[in-house]
């Protein structure tokens, strides 16, 4: 008797802890995947955005430096 | 994160009481049985996990119909969960009367036809996520499922019904009596309290189960696209 009772409890808790595990599991997955996302959509749009000012800033450093040499 | 509905938590809290104040009754509360003496209060859970898995496989079939005519993905996760909940409890449910089987009926296990309805029921259901876990498409995945789930929620009567459509040793406590079972016995008022209180106590368990389970369906949707996305 006492044995079919912690069997239940021992088989809720089991289900209650997997759903704990992959619920967490989960949330690290997703917070990765935005940060990722983030990462991703803003180098996307670099060129679209900024194209100007990047390109005057190489062009400027490139023509001292072999003006040095 | 997802944040958590005040529900959800006075349901998990609700839960956990209603646990405990069962656990009492059924151990404490209730009589001794006569003839089988302590090993009979396992059947206060056994039936309680049985009923609200029988009615979950009936709601997953339920939710399969709703699915197959709406094509809302949101009925597949509800079926999912549904299904999921309910083979825990029906894995409970088999393992108990597995236990109470031993001092009554001499046997851990025999093949009359409800305890083999309910392994072949068992099984169905462990097939069913077999099936999903080979589909990758999730649009097929839930379509297949639906199809199974609704098919295999026969199999769910099919077992309650078997103690009555057919010669068994199982007995029959409830609406019904049955001649030839063994172990079979008359509920005073007493373990009527114990019942019925087990049976609301495992219904509660069952809808918080089933809510937590569905936020988690919502949570793998939510990376499944969000997967997609950043891979495109």
């Amino acid at each position: 008797m006492i044995a079919g009772y912690a069997v239940s409890f021992i088989v809720m808790a089991l289900y209650v802890a997997s759903i704990y595990i992959r619920n967490r599991n989960l949330n690290q997955d997703k917070a990765m995947l935005e940060e990722m996302d983030d990462e991703t959509v803003p180098a996307m749009q670099k060129p679209v955005i900024k194209p100007k000012p990047a390109q005057r800033k190489t062009g400027k450093t490139v023509t001292k430096k072999k003006s040095k040499k | 994160m997802q944040s958590k509905p005040i529900t959800l938590t006075i349901l998990d809290i609700v839960s956990v009481i209603a646990l405990g104040v069962s656990t009492y009754l059924a151990l404490v509360f209730a009589p001794t049985e006569l003839v089988m003496g302590d090993v009979q209060r396992v059947f206060y859970f056994h039936i309680g996990t049985a009923w609200t898995a029988l009615i979950g496989f009936i709601l997953a079939a339920a939710f399969s119909v709703i699915y197959l005519i709406s094509k809302d993905l949101k009925w597949d996760r509800f079926q999912v969960a549904a299904i999921e909940v309910s083979l825990v409890f029906f894995l409970i449910t088999i393992v108990l009367g597995s236990i109470w089987a031993r001092p009554a009926w001499n046997t851990w296990w025999t093949w009359d036809p409800r305890l083999t309805t309910a392994a072949i029921t068992e099984l169905i259901y462990i097939a069913y996520f077999m099936l999903r876990q080979g589909i990758d498409d999730p649009d097929r995945r839930a379509r297949f499922g639906a199809v199974y789930a609704l098919v295999g929620g026969f199999s769910a009567p099919f077992t309650f019904f078997a103690i009555r459509l057919f010669r068994t040793i199982h007995p029959v406590v409830i609406a019904g009596s049955n001649a030839e079972a063994e172990g079979t016995f008359a509920m005073s008022p007493d373990m009527r309290v114990a019942f019925f209180f087990a049976l609301f106590t495992f219904t509660v368990i069952f809808i918080d189960l089933f809510w937590h389970r569905i936020r988690l369906g919502e949570l793998q949707d939510k990376i499944e696209q969000l997967k997609l996305k950043v891979s495109m």
